[in-house]
């Protein structure tokens, strides 16, 4: 009995323990971020976008390797996470999938813009639809719901099933406003918030249509890219400025960056970055985009 | 001689026992019982007052309207004129959640009568671990089997995109079967054997039995054992998120996809930024879910006070 006793208090213990620790160590984690800034010491915390996360993490390690006594650890919590983290100052950099001006809240004049890499997207559908290539016209019907059957454009007798993001998401912001010029897509069959997912639902139902970043138009994909008005959805186009749709990556600091987090920057932009690891991560190089865009979507000659 | 010095042994220890080391450990153990409920009642109090106020930030301070938010069915906060309509999430989350409780009452009570009362040895042993097992499977593996058989499987043969409130409600009462199951055996089993007997010395069979007289005696659990499932049900994310469909506008047939209150929180957290209307919204919903589990808690508590056995 005595022993039980004793067994139940040590539990218990140890379960206040272990909370008194998880809440110590946020605590110290949160002070910590803080103070970092002013010493501007070996150690940050980048936070942010999904999409952003393997290439950012990928080049931090790579920048681990050379500088030892450097610590950046790369989170993933969504654009809008980044943003707002990135403004109130919790993490150094806050990586976004659209410009800060994009999303309400966010002071962006505070902020500063880094475009490390830019992605290009498009509409796939599933191989049986029969289409490969569609007007931007047509696209818009087919995602406001006026076209409800692939025959109606020339594919096969299937049911249009579109698979959605959702609102907030930074690829439907991308997707709705240079590729669908504006009109909000209608519900479809499903709505999906992973890239994974999405191509997952688009190579297995029929009739699928939905829209992902170049990288998951691999070979052996099992889903069909779509051309829009001719245009082929290559890296090439993008760079070029003939194909419409695409967003920059962007890595937001507050203010100047300064220390760790700039030299960090000059890393991401540097030509050992931009000419392997971003093309390697299935993005486009912003440094050798030919066309530049502002934050109101205007297209102009780099 | 041995006898002696084991009684001298008790009582030197009695002697130690009322000493103040042992006094001194006494108020230790009641303090730290007392810390660990305190740190309960904290964490619990800390939730609610902070869901309160993020939740009621929408409509204090960015002005979106209470009425809009209960009462319409449009929900696009991203659109320039933006519409907080949650009716659709809130019946999405109620219809899966009722539909799932539909399904899982009859079997969980069904599975706990055959395991107290047809075949309390055998029956036991097989359906025990069954349910054991079933609980421990991580809700991620229920929405990835559901979004990878059941999904292509309701293509094919119900019809419509797959994406449905039936596949939600499917992977739901398979979820909460365990809880249903485990609280329902134990009701029936902690029924006391002289109902049994005396039911069957008045000569009614083994069915009239169960039926007439055991069924009614555990009830409140039983009810108790379907809401607490039903509460499982409402606030499950994952999984109904993979099946679901999360399209914002009203389901019109059970093929239809829909949404759930949790599901769009899910869904949008990560891209809103924190103080923007579209985060305030999800905090809002996130209140729905949070008092939408009290009444679930408050009718157990009403349930379990009508309890008999």
């Amino acid at each position: 009995m005595k022993k039980m006793k004793s067994v139940y208090l040590l539990a218990v213990m140890a379960l206040i323990l272990v909370v008194a620790t998880a809440c110590g160590n946020n605590n110290k984690d949160n002070s910590a971020n803080g103070d970092e800034g002013k010493k501007a010491s070996g150690s940050i915390v980048v936070s942010g976008s999904s999409a952003m996360q393997p290439l950012v993490a990928a080049a931090a390690e790579q920048y681990k390797e050379k500088n030892p006594d450097a610590d950046i650890q790369v989170q993933a919590g969504g654009s809008g996470t980044g943003l707002s983290q990135v403004s109130e100052g919790a993490v150094k950099i806050g990586n976004s999938d659209v410009f800060a001006e994009e999303k309400e809240g966010i002071p962006a004049d505070k902020l500063k813009d880094h475009q490390i890499a830019v992605v290009g997207m498009s509409a796939a559908v599933n191989p049986d639809v029969g289409i490969k290539d569609i007007s931007k016209k047509d696209l818009i019907k087919v995602f406001t719901g006026e076209v409800k059957n692939w025959k109606e454009l020339g594919g096969k007798d299937q049911k249009i099933a579109l698979i959605n993001r959702p609102d907030s998401s930074g690829t439907r912001a991308t997707f709705v406003k240079y590729a669908l010029d504006g009109k909000e897509p209608v519900e479809g069959a499903a709505t999906e918030d992973s890239s994974n997912t999405v191509q997952k639902l688009i190579k297995e139902t029929p009739g699928a249509i939905g829209y992902l970043a170049f990288s998951y138009f691999t070979d052996n994909s099992g889903i069909t890219p779509l051309s829009v008005d001719g245009v082929k959805p290559t890296d090439e186009n993008v760079q070029k400025g003939k194909f419409p749709i695409w967003a920059y990556e962007h890595s937001y600091t507050k203010g100047e960056p300064k220390g760790l987090e700039k030299e960090f920057l000059d890393y991401m932009m540097s030509d050992e970055i931009q000419n392997n690891l971003v093309p390697e991560q299935g993005y486009i190089p912003a440094s050798k985009m030919e066309v530049k865009r502002d934050a109101e979507g205007k297209v102009t000659k780099k | 001689m041995d006898n002696k010095t084991m009684t001298m042994a008790a009582s030197q220890r009695l002697l130690k026992k009322s000493n103040k080391s042992a006094l001194q450990k006494e108020k230790r153990g009641k303090y730290l019982v007392l810390a660990s409920a305190l740190l309960i009642i904290t964490a619990t109090i800390a939730i609610t007052i902070f869901l309160g106020t993020k939740g009621l930030q929408a409509f204090i301070s960015n002005g979106v309207s209470l009425y809009e938010f209960l009462t319409s069915t449009k929900w696009n906060p991203t659109a320039e004129n933006p519409l907080y309509g949650a009716v659709p999430f809130i019946l999405g989350s109620f219809a899966v959640t009722i539909l799932s409780a539909l399904i899982a009452a009859p079997l969980g009570i069904g599975g706990a009568i055959f395991m107290t009362e047809i075949a309390p040895s055998w029956g036991k042993k097989i359906l025990q671990p069954v349910i054991e097992l079933l609980v421990g499977i991580p809700s991620v593996v229920y929405g990835f089997i559901g979004l990878s058989v059941l999904v292509p499987f309701l293509r094919d043969t119900v019809g419509g995109q797959g994406f449905s409130l039936l596949a939600g409600m499917i992977v739901l009462s398979i979820m909460i079967l365990p809880t249903v199951t485990s609280i329902a055996t134990d009701a029936m089993s902690s029924l006391p054997k002289g109902l049994r007997e005396s039911s069957y010395a008045i000569g009614a069979t083994r069915w009239q039995t169960i039926w007439r007289v055991l069924v009614p005696a555990a009830m409140p659990t039983l009810l108790t054992a379907i809401v607490l499932g039903m509460a499982r049900a409402f606030g499950e994310a994952l999984a109904v998120q993979m099946v679901i469909g999360n399209v914002r506008s009203l389901p019109s047939a059970i093929t239809d996809p829909s949404a759930t209150l949790t599901t769009i929180i899910t869904l949008n957290m990560g891209h809103t930024t924190f103080g923007s209307v579209e985060n305030n919204v999800l905090w809002s919903l996130a209140l729905i879910l949070l008092v939408m589990s009290f009444i679930f808690i408050l009718l157990i508590r009403y349930l379990s006070s009508r309890r008999q056995f």
